[in-house]
């Protein structure tokens, strides 16, 4: 699903952010990535959807080698990963509705294909009846809902969340997990960076965690290991 | 941002128009003194027809001779005593004994070739002298040809300016919807898919304004075209503007081409930096 082998990403002001990492994540994982501020989790997260470029080294995505894969085809790529982010990234002057239906629209979907997805995925993430209210009219945790709905709405294979719960309050980051729970029990791969000590305690998956650049533990139903 | 987009196209425009009006106008004045520049070949006295003949053949075998036209020296005394006006009737006691040569009036395709053309005109048989204002010919093609580089580079920088002032400007408007490219990239639309809104847009920018610049120059051009002519229609020539049609419509669809292209061109240069992975 997901590799990456002897990675190394060294940005072009010297800085070392990565270095000699090897990993492999199943289809269907639940991944959590630790590690404290400036670890190297972002630019690992950027990797799986080539918005970085590795220095060194073989990531493959969906049977995909990004190292080999040519700029036009990363759009291809990318519509198989869905990915939320921790300030949502959602188009302010749309609806609901519209913020979901622009991942469809960008790869020319049929409308009434979008319609009928987008309807659904708002019922999942239990945003339905809010379709037609624009972001501003909505709380943090129901904008990161939008975020995830837009991200799954193309059904891609893969999730890659990037501290998805870190703007939104304790009760709001569970609603949040339990649907990221959701879209993994229905076997999507998810990659979740996070600084949310509870959760990985609490929901336990497996835990990559990065120090340095280096990846230093990496255990299944692991412990977040680290002070919040 | 979009009232400044169409600004800055409808000021840079209006520049270009109003500066391509004066240029062209010019040009044509350039080119109608250009074209007065002639030679006068004064044949020598000694000359028969056929002597003449011979050396208009010659002339003519140049190459790059527009025309030759012959006036004989009871014609060239007509034209004389014409010119002074009452002064001119004392030139009438040369009637009987007409001091003056045959001439012919030599002008070249390229008026530039005139110096050259003179030159050689000057070495034939049975010519007295080849004259075609020398000294102030000279100067006047110097004159015309550096007012034309100067043009020419000025429209040029012009439009650079231009392109630059509608980049810069469309560049702050889409820096405001960068968020809106980056969530597209995302999402995996491809880079033609991004680029299309913003093609239309600077397409619709050019043309929305170059509408002012038309409309102004236009109408302008009209007003000015029926004043001046009406101040010079004594004038035999000399001063004389371009004809309003066509053109103004020549220069409206110039315009707008160039809004349009500089519009789409702004628009595409700009969202370029954001489509690089």
């Amino acid at each position: 699903m997901i590799e990456m082998q002897e990675v190394s990403k060294t940005y072009p002001n010297g800085v070392n952010a990565l270095s000699g990492i090897n990993i492999h994540i199943e289809q269907g994982e639940f991944v959590y990535v630790v590690g404290t501020s400036g670890a190297g989790k972002s630019t690992f997260i950027k990797m799986m959807y080539r918005e970085v470029r590795p220095s060194e080294g073989t990531i493959s995505v969906n049977g995909i080698n990004l190292s080999k894969l040519r700029l036009n085809k990363v759009p291809l790529l990318r519509r198989n990963i869905g990915v939320v982010f921790q300030d949502f990234k959602l188009l302010q002057n749309l609806s609901v509705y519209e913020n979901v239906a622009f991942a469809m629209e960008v790869i020319e979907e049929q409308p009434a294909v979008i319609k009928r997805r987008v309807m659904e995925t708002l019922e999942l993430v239990g945003l339905k009846h809010k379709a037609r209210m624009l972001p501003t009219e909505l709380s943090g945790g129901e904008q990161q809902r939008v975020s995830i709905a837009r991200s799954i709405v193309n059904a891609p294979k893969v999730v890659i969340a990037d501290e998805p719960t870190g703007n939104l309050d304790p009760e709001t980051s569970w609603e949040i997990m339990n649907i990221f729970e959701e879209i993994n029990l229905r076997g999507t791969t998810i990659v979740m960076a996070t600084h949310n000590k509870e959760i990985v305690n609490t929901i336990k998956h497996r835990v990559i965690a990065i120090e340095g650049g280096k990846i230093v533990r990496d255990e299944a139903k692991g412990e977040y290991g680290y002070e919040s | 941002m979009t009232f400044a987009s169409v600004s800055a196209v409808t000021v840079t425009l209006l520049l270009v128009g109003v500066f391509f009006v004066i240029m062209m106008n010019l040009n044509k004045m350039a080119t109608t003194i250009e074209e007065d520049v002639e030679i006068r070949v004064h044949i020598d006295v000694a000359a028969n027809e056929k002597d003449k003949d011979l050396l208009e053949e010659q002339i003519s075998e140049l190459g790059g001779i527009k025309s030759i036209t012959y006036s004989s020296k009871e014609k060239e005394l007509d034209n004389l005593i014409d010119s002074l006006g009452d002064k001119g009737d004392s030139f009438k006691l040369f009637e009987q004994d007409n001091p003056l040569n045959d001439v012919f009036i030599v002008k070249t395709k390229n008026p530039t070739d005139t110096i050259k053309a003179a030159e050689k005109i000057k070495k034939m048989n049975y010519v007295s002298s080849a004259k075609y204002g020398q000294g102030k010919v000279e100067k006047l093609f110097k004159v015309i040809k550096i007012s034309r580089n100067v043009g020419m580079v000025l429209i040029v920088g012009l439009l650079f300016t231009a392109m630059f002032l509608i980049s810069n400007t469309i560049k702050i408007t889409i820096m405001a919807r960068r968020r809106e490219i980056e969530i597209m990239r995302l999402v995996g639309a491809t880079n033609a898919f991004i680029r299309w809104p913003f093609f239309l847009e600077g397409l619709w920018l050019g043309i929305l304004g170059s509408i002012v610049p038309i409309a102004a120059v236009s109408s302008a051009y009209y007003y000015l075209f029926d004043f001046i002519q009406a101040k010079l229609k004594d004038q035999e020539h000399f001063i004389q503007l371009i004809d309003f049609n066509p053109f103004v419509y020549q220069l409206s669809a110039v315009l707008l081409i160039m809004g349009a292209a500089i519009g789409i061109w702004g628009s595409l240069m700009s969202v370029r930096k954001f489509l690089k992975v």
